[in-house]
């Protein structure tokens, strides 16, 4: 049997009275790429942290390859974690952080390194320290892919990157992904972005896990359905709606759980069947959970 | 890609379009997944997952060590299989939206001759 390459159990981390990460489990096998969505501040980079021993759990555990993180130079030396906020030692230049990547990480490929760095402009010479948001996280982008680490953590690895470096991002990761198959975690809120390359979501809100689910089964999970009132009414009645709107005699819901035939028959009753993109059935469950709150 | 149904159901969908309107032919080679994964920017697992419907429908067949490749007579599958599928996925819908417009099934037909003889 393999081992999962990710492991955790009832995971909580409480800073004083507030709760960052509640009761979290999930298990990550290994090969695949793993989206960590959630709106800022909920808890992802907490979740990160955790998971790679460079915070302590208040409670429950977790585990890499099946060993504890913390402090194990043989797990860490199999993990690349790209964080948001590296920081570095004064006057190291990239060309620094690159040389000490290669020697930390196994099957580092300076070839690919040195490609990446023509593509993603990152200034060799520069000191980190200088340099503005996204060239910094241009050299993590650069590590994390030419690490080739079995298990590559990046957390919200663009801040700063315009549109067409994020696709550099994109285009490379997968395509050194296809050859060189590993386990890539990623935190993120540009989930439209990233979405078509995910097969794995896992959605934290206020610090809980929402969701976790296969990407495929994911989407198309939800549809919205548009027309007039009583036909909409019809067919959420019963079911779980995420979002309801209406004006006037019309009405706008998105519900979960459609059949072929059901969308169909919704659409033979005159309404509109729109599918829901992963972004869309995302914000309608974190806000539907947000809005039970309030309520409670 | 859009959001309309699952990514590997649009991949199978995209090369069986191609098969039926004859820019990939039978016999011929399909992209690898590493090429479907990077062209249509999606995972591979996903790319994997389109392709394997297709070679267990017996529309594509594997080449061990070469690559996939369209069957023989894969057109002809798929051709009667969408002919079966106009009518839910087209013609339904036109019914509908015609009869929101107060359109005349007679109407329709005549419609549809004149669009057909342009």
């Amino acid at each position: 049997m393999t081992v999962n390459v990710v492991e955790a159990r009832g995971l909580t981390k409480r800073f004083g009275s507030v709760e960052a990460v509640t009761d979290v489990s999930f298990s990550v096998a290994e090969h695949g790429i793993c989206g960590l969505l959630g709106r800022n501040g909920s808890g992802k980079t907490t979740l990160m942290h955790l998971l790679t021993g460079q915070e302590f759990a208040s409670s429950g555990r977790s585990t890499l390859f099946g060993e504890s993180p913390v402090e194990n130079a043989a797990v860490l030396g199999r993990t690349c974690f790209i964080k948001e906020t590296q920081t570095y030692p004064d006057g190291f230049r990239a060309k620094h952080v690159l040389r000490a990547a290669s020697w930390v990480f196994p099957h580092w490929d300076a070839e690919l390194a040195d490609q990446l760095v023509v593509e993603f402009d990152v200034p060799l010479g520069r000191r980190v320290k200088r340099m503005s948001r996204g060239q910094r996280s241009a050299v993590g982008v650069v590590v994390g892919i030419a690490s080739r680490a079995e298990l590559t953590i990046f957390d919200e690895p663009y801040a700063g990157l315009d549109a067409v470096a994020r696709h550099i991002f994109y285009d490379r990761l997968l395509q050194d992904y296809g050859i060189h198959p590993r386990t890539i975690l990623m935190s993120t809120h540009l989930i439209d972005e990233v979405a078509d390359i995910l097969d794995r979501v896992l959605v934290i809100d206020d610090g809980r896990l929402m969701i976790d689910a296969d990407a495929d089964e994911l989407r198309g999970s939800a549809t919205t359905l548009a027309g007039r009132h009583s036909a909409v009414q019809g067919f959420a009645e019963g079911r779980e709606v995420l979002t309801w709107d209406s004006l006037g005699g019309l009405a706008t819901v998105t519900l979960t759980g459609l059949t072929e035939a059901e969308k169909s028959a919704a659409q033979a009753a005159g309404l509109d069947v729109v599918p829901v993109s992963l972004q869309q059935l995302i914000v309608g469950r974190t806000r539907g959970a947000a809005r039970e709150e309030i309520a409670s | 890609m859009d959001d309309s149904k699952p990514l590997f159901l649009q991949i199978a969908d995209q090369i069986e379009g191609q098969i039926v309107d004859n820019s990939m032919r039978e016999e011929s080679q399909v992209p690898s997944i590493n090429e479907l994964s990077a062209f249509h920017r999606i995972n591979p697992a996903t790319a994997l997952k389109g392709v394997n419907l297709l070679v267990e429908a017996g529309i594509l067949y594997k080449k061990r060590g070469v690559g996939m490749f369209v069957a023989p007579g894969a057109r002809e599958v798929l051709m009667s299989q969408r002919r079966e599928a106009f009518r839910s996925q087209f013609l339904r819908p036109l019914v509908v939206e015609a009869a929101k417009l107060a359109i005349t099934p007679q109407q329709l037909t005549h419609m549809i001759e004149k669009e057909a003889g342009r």
